[in-house]
């Protein structure tokens, strides 16, 4: 038994495929794993990593930096208007953002919006690096 | 002066071949982003049918539908309109039918004595209601053609905002929704609140068996949940605009293109009676300087006329390389 997992977002579906367990970060609940018979659940994505792990020990990681996850009859939905897979990452980019944001929280340490930019790009590169 | 007539046709023909180059061109243009435009449509409808998959569920859980955005308008009395045009023209109708639709929307209410607020999406909405003094609240350019998400996240927000402040009681959505290829047509929706009773209560019930655990709870979960409903059902609406939009200019373009080459045929025609007419001129005008030597003479004898054969006068009737069945 598997997971069937699905990673939509509105330009399209980013990834669809099996997996024995796929963990996500939810507001307020920390990681939670979900594997199969998993009660029906919906829950609010953080920002942070998703992990699906797939059959044969392949693990695939997403940057979710908010969204939703949706488990029903071992069907795993992610939903995020702004998810990214490793291979769309730009490590460069991300590092900039990320030397930004720190930037900007030196200056101000009660800065939201860079510490948010702060979470994402550090998301980004742990994704981009596996 | 025989031949001005020939040589302002010839002009007009050329021009004419010219318009008919660039209108192919923009019609087979369109007809590549009709396609690609549909894709993205198509491509957009995954996440939407799981976003709703997710209100249904929270439905079902009973969970309590309680939100600004979902809260019916008892006594509305500013309504914004948000239109949704193109930046370019020659798109046919497309532009006009959608503003004309929300106009007469728009007076219906007023007479009512409902006031307005006008968003506008594309160029063209917004030269048209700028030009006839209505108050803009927002105008947005550049993104019709090809929206983006991030695109429909922006005007999503103001007008979530501008609603849940209490500025206005009730948002309608005027665009044209693309149905198929050959057909479209315009859509003047209410957009917000959304129709929870409809929706919510009616599926609700269809499904009430499913038992849900909800993080951090059902009413967070809608309350994140509703806001990324709205950009979803406004993405979609701005998507099928697009696809609208250039299935629209590929119509117009091609009827262009047809036009063209009526009119390249009838001028052709044109050009040959000017042209045979201008001959029959010359003939007539040789003719009579004949017919006048031959008078101031006096005498019989035939300077031009003997020498001037029927052959001459009329080469046999070729075919003129401006005929009409030498364009097709």
């Amino acid at each position: 038994m598997t997971l069937q997992v699905e990673l939509v977002s509105p330009e399209g579906i980013l990834f669809e495929g099996e997996a024995d367990m796929v963990i996500a970060r939810t507001v307020d609940g920390g990681d939670i794993a979900f594997l199969t018979g998993h009660v029906s659940f919906v829950g609010t994505l953080a920002a942070g990593l998703v992990k699906i792990l797939q059959p044969g020990n392949h693990t695939q990681l997403i940057a979710a930096h908010r969204g939703f996850v949706s488990v029903s009859h071992d069907r795993v939905s992610i939903l995020s208007d702004v998810a990214e897979l490793a291979a769309d990452i730009d490590v460069a980019r991300a590092e900039a953002a990320k030397a930004r944001a720190e930037e900007a929280l030196l200056a101000r340490s009660d800065d939201d919006e860079a510490r948010a930019s702060l979470r994402r790009s550090e998301v980004r590169l742990q994704v981009a690096r596996g | 002066m025989p031949g001005a007539q020939e040589r302002i046709l010839r002009r007009r023909i050329n021009s004419v071949k010219a318009t008919k180059k660039i209108t192919r061109a923009m019609e087979l243009i369109a007809a590549s982003r009709v396609v690609r435009a549909q894709q993205r449509a198509n491509a957009a409808r995954p996440y939407a049918r799981q976003i709703t998959k997710v209100i249904e569920d929270l439905a079902a859980s009973g969970a309590s539908v309680d939100h600004p955005l979902l809260r019916p308008a008892n006594d509305v009395r500013k309504i914004a309109y948000v239109v949704l045009t193109s930046d370019r023209g020659l798109a046919g109708a497309y532009n006009s039918s959608v503003i004309r639709a929300t106009e007469r929307e728009l007076h219906a209410n007023r007479l009512a004595g409902i006031d307005y607020e006008l968003i506008t999406v594309g160029r063209k909405a917004a030269a048209y209601f700028r030009f006839r003094n209505y108050r803009l609240a927002q105008t947005y350019e550049g993104i019709s053609d090809k929206p983006t998400y991030d695109n429909a996240r922006e005007v999503a927000e103001f007008i979530t905002a501008l609603f849940e402040s209490g500025g206005v009681d009730k948002v309608i959505l005027a665009y044209t929704e693309f149905i198929s290829i050959a057909s479209q047509k315009v859509a003047v929706r209410t957009f917000l609140p959304l129709e929870a009773e409809e929706t919510l209560a009616e599926l609700g019930s269809a499904a009430a068996v499913a038992a849900y655990e909800f993080e951090p709870s059902p009413e967070a979960v809608l309350a994140a949940l509703l806001p990324r409903y709205v950009e979803a059902r406004l993405f979609a609406a701005l998507l099928d605009a697009a696809a609208a939009e250039h299935a629209n200019r590929q119509r117009a373009m091609k009827s262009a293109t047809d036009n063209a080459e009526d009119m390249i045929v009838r001028l052709g025609r044109q050009l040959n009676r000017a042209r045979q007419d201008a001959i029959t001129t010359e003939i007539m005008e040789i003719v009579a300087g004949a017919e006048g030597l031959k008078g101031d003479k006096g005498d019989g004898e035939d300077l031009f006329l003997d020498r001037l054969s029927a052959p001459h006068a009329f080469p046999a009737h070729q075919e003129h390389p401006y005929s009409a069945s030498g364009h097709v």
